[in-house]
């Protein structure tokens, strides 16, 4: 309790509060940038902090990237370009509502929603952080194989339209992930002898690219006459109770989920987003709505991507082992400020843990205010007009490409996913599948190859661990399920049709 | 017309008189970039930014730490060695510039850089679970010599990566095939833990600060570490000549570089100036706070080094079938 009230002590100084705010400011610019992501704001906040005691530099990062990832919302909702790839599973439904007029209902969701995954994630990790990473440090290849083919079956979900078509983008993604140096053998794959390509195709200037780049392209050779949304924004905070109510099963849901997907080494923000909403999808009681500007979604994977947050934190504080890529580099920071990550954290100083916990929930507490502020300026972009906000756009996405490894190579990537993805938009192929296989592609590969090693060769070592034995069955079932429900669906809706003809 | 080719001649020699002049002026005089060839965060980029932050305020210019990831390390240190030796970009070369090219994934060998200091050196341990039955490093021997080829599994990096050549060494040493041991690849060395802790895995090769927190959290036990002396944040644990009769000593190690051909004039300022870098109180403290070993090699024992260790892991490569 001494503990506690210690850290709550340190958090709450006015400096390290200046320091959340300003932090806060710069996480809400970086994420409503299209291209530019949490762990970019992370990285390029690691040289300040080297001048900072440890608390504000600790609140400082956590800070930032709640805000990013909610700032995230702000292009998907009024522009159809996902600011970070924690946005990206919802961007349709979001950018429909806008159109609807619904602007203000998917930005205040987008908030409160936020909010509330980012302070649940945060009491998951202060009450259970040893017990979680004790179990997530039990994963192995054969468990992480299963779950990655898992998260795939989403793709199945999160598709509208044509389910062959929805395969096809599935499979240009697990494609384009196959590029560059592979990461079990250490053989070039579709290099071309070029030394870029042995990095592979970076999901970042991909992202931007295929969101981003050919939302500017349909613009460029679209009709001209897109309505500027030029009112006043009404209360982004109305209705929000009464959504939380229709939704707190899914709030609930998406919360835990979320947090889970943080804890587990490897998977962050963006797969949370993607694996609750397909969730949300399949139980939705109205799931023909999904895709077409329907709040439900918004709401499950808004919640998710911020309860991921807190999440990550567990493995990387307890035993040193990342949960995603903004831990990874806060792995490198804890060490610096003398917080060397492990069990001896809690012993050695338990006041600078618990500052960690009291600062996910000031920050998140902070989200409210300062994201309130943040739609407020940014609907300003929407009176814009287009024939300046697309150039300006263009720009954004040209510096995060290149931003994401400091090469011009990433700009190249951008552009021609940018083609590819307006090509594939303009004939019914779903995007967002394409974007899902080109994050999972990667991990499943390389758990199914190391468990191959691991197992002699033998299949059946996908079966042998208790907790892979049950993620393969119920992986396999869903995909039987999916299958089947497929055919059968095909089957009734080419039933007619052949009777008719 | 002819006034204005007249003027465009005189501008441009001014121009030139203006280079030659710049040329002339100390160096530094504008920003210097430190690549990186690897992640922010991670280790080498963590001691790039403490040298390049010492070296601003040394030279009382602004220089930038840039991460050019990716490619196994091939772009960046591609990025390093094809920079224009002028000085204003340098870089942090790491062990694999002695390993890629064996491997046929570039050109690039040490002798396509100016070494200007070896700052860092970490020799990975041997671990194992901290529940297994191996308790000393001849018990973990005898049973892989008794095991079939391939049997046991061990990781803690990608394939062809330091820490599986560094378990080849050990092998070969040990009078073993270096591939006696299944190397399973990961990425990096704390999936390759983690796996390790979740028994997938037999043995984990990396360096004692990458397992320290596991070991502190009575996950993971190292068995021996593979250095002339013992790491003095684990007096306990032997080297590998001590624990079993092993003579091999390996580690990951970072230096500065620039491109081939750096003029003299720069050398002339960076190799003193990273000589009294690593002998300062603040780079000491941050080195031994992260758990890095400090060691410090001027340009000519640097490229010795990286001379000797290039013969080295081509024969360690070669058992292991990675060299083409």
């Amino acid at each position: 309790m001494d503990a506690l009230l210690a850290g709550a002590a340190l958090v709450l100084a006015p400096d390290n509060l200046l320091v959340m705010l300003l932090a806060g400011a710069f996480g809400l610019f970086v994420g409503g940038m299209p291209g530019l992501t949490a762990t970019m704001a992370t990285a390029l906040l690691v040289p300040v902090t080297f001048f900072m005691p440890p608390v504000p530099a600790i609140s400082a990062i956590v800070t930032a990237t709640a805000m990013a990832i909610f700032a995230g919302d702000l292009p998907g909702a009024l522009l159809r370009i996902p600011g970070t790839p924690a946005s990206a599973a919802y961007v349709e439904d979001a950018f429909r509502m806008t159109q609807k007029g619904e602007a203000e209902t998917v930005l205040g969701a987008g908030l409160v929603f936020s909010v509330i995954g980012g302070l649940v994630g945060a009491v998951i990790l202060a009450l259970l952080a040893p017990t979680l990473a004790e179990f997530a440090l039990g994963f192995s290849s054969f468990e992480y194989f299963w779950l990655a083919l898992f998260g795939l079956s989403c793709a199945v979900f999160i598709s509208t339209g044509s389910p062959a078509k929805g395969l096809v983008s599935v499979l240009i993604g697990l494609l384009l992930a196959t590029v560059g140096i592979d990461t079990t053998a250490g053989h070039p794959r579709f290099t071309f002898g070029s030394v870029e390509l042995l990095g592979g195709v970076s999901f970042i200037p991909a992202m931007i690219g295929i969101f981003a780049i050919s939302e500017v392209l349909r613009w460029v050779t679209g009709p001209r006459a897109a309505a500027h949304i030029t009112r006043q924004f009404g209360n982004v905070f109305r209705g929000q109770w009464a959504l939380f109510r229709r939704y707190k099963v899914n709030v609930a849901r998406s919360a835990v989920v979320g947090t889970g997907i943080g804890v587990l080494p490897g998977a962050g923000a963006d797969i949370a987003a993607w694996v609750t909403y397909a969730l949300a999808k399949r139980f939705s009681k109205e799931p023909e709505k999904f895709g077409t500007g329907h709040v439900e979604g918004v709401v499950d994977a808004g919640t998710a991507n911020n309860a991921s947050l807190g999440g990550a934190w567990v493995p990387a504080m307890v035993f040193g082992i990342p949960g995603d890529s903004i831990t990874a580099i806060v792995i490198g920071v804890l060490y610096m400020k003398n917080m060397n990550p492990g069990p001896t954290l809690m012993l050695n100083q338990p006041e600078l843990l618990y500052a960690v916990f009291v600062t996910f929930f000031v920050a998140n507490l902070l989200l409210l205010p300062l994201g309130w502020v943040a739609i407020k300026l940014y609907r300003r972009i929407l009176e814009v007009p287009r024939e300046v906000l697309m150039p300006i756009i263009l720009v954004f996405c040209m510096v995060g490409a290149f931003a994401i490894n400091n090469s011009v190579f990433g700009i190249g990537i951008m552009l021609v996913l940018g083609v590819l993805g307006w090509f594939m938009e303009e004939n019914g192929f779903p995007v967002a599948p394409a974007i899902l296989g080109l994050v999972l592609g990667e991990l499943i590969e390389h758990n199914f190859i190391t468990s191959m090693i691991k197992a002699d060769g033998r299949l059946l070592g996908f079966f042998e661990r208790p907790v892979a034995a049950v993620l393969g069955v119920v992986t396999l079932l869903v995909w039987t399920w999916v299958v089947v429900g497929k055919v059968r669906q095909v089957w009734q809706d080419s039933g007619p049709r052949r009777s008719a003809a | 017309m002819n006034r204005r080719i007249l003027m465009g001649a005189l501008l441009a020699g001014a121009v030139a008189m203006g280079f030659t002049a710049a040329a002339e002026a100390a160096y530094p005089e504008r920003p210097i970039t430190v690549v990186v060839p690897w992640g922010a965060g991670g280790g080498t980029d963590a001691t790039a930014r403490i040298v390049a932050s010492l070296m601003e305020k040394e030279l009382g210019v602004p220089v930038n730490v840039v991460n050019r990831t990716g490619g196994s390390g091939v772009v960046g240190h591609s990025a390093i060695a094809t920079a224009e030796p002028d000085g204003y970009t340098i870089g942090m070369i790491t062990v694999e510039i002695g390993m890629m090219h064996w491997q046929g994934l570039t050109d690039l060998n040490w002798e396509s850089y100016t070494p200007l200091a070896l700052y860092n050196e970490d020799p990975p341990g041997v671990n194992v679970r901290a529940d297994s039955k191996w308790q000393t490093l001849a018990e973990l021997m005898e049973d892989i010599k008794a095991a079939p080829p391939g049997a046991m599994k061990a990781s803690g990096t990608g394939q062809g990566g330091i820490w599986h050549v560094a378990l080849g060494g050990m092998l070969q040493a040990a009078g073993l095939a270096a591939d006696h041991v299944q190397w399973v690849p990961s990425q990096g060395a704390a999936p390759g833990l983690q796996d390790l802790v979740a028994g997938g895995i037999d043995l984990v090769t990396c360096s004692v600060p990458e397992a320290k927190a596991l070991i502190d959290a009575g996950k993971v036990r190292s068995l021996a570490v593979m250095s002339a002396e013992r790491n003095p944040a684990f007096p306990d644990v032997p080297t590998l000549k001590e624990a079993a009769g092993i003579e091999f000593t390996v580690g990951a190690w970072r230096g500065l570089a620039g491109p081939k051909g750096l003029p003299e004039e720069v050398t002339g300022v960076l190799v003193p100036l990273l000589e009294k870098i690593h002998g300062m109180d603040e780079f000491k403290e941050f080195m031994n706070q992260r758990g890095f070993g400090m060691v410090y090699k001027p340009p000519a024992e640097f490229a010795a080094f990286m001379a000797e260790r290039d013969a080295a892991f081509g024969g360690i490569m070669k058992g292991l079938g990675l060299a083409q």
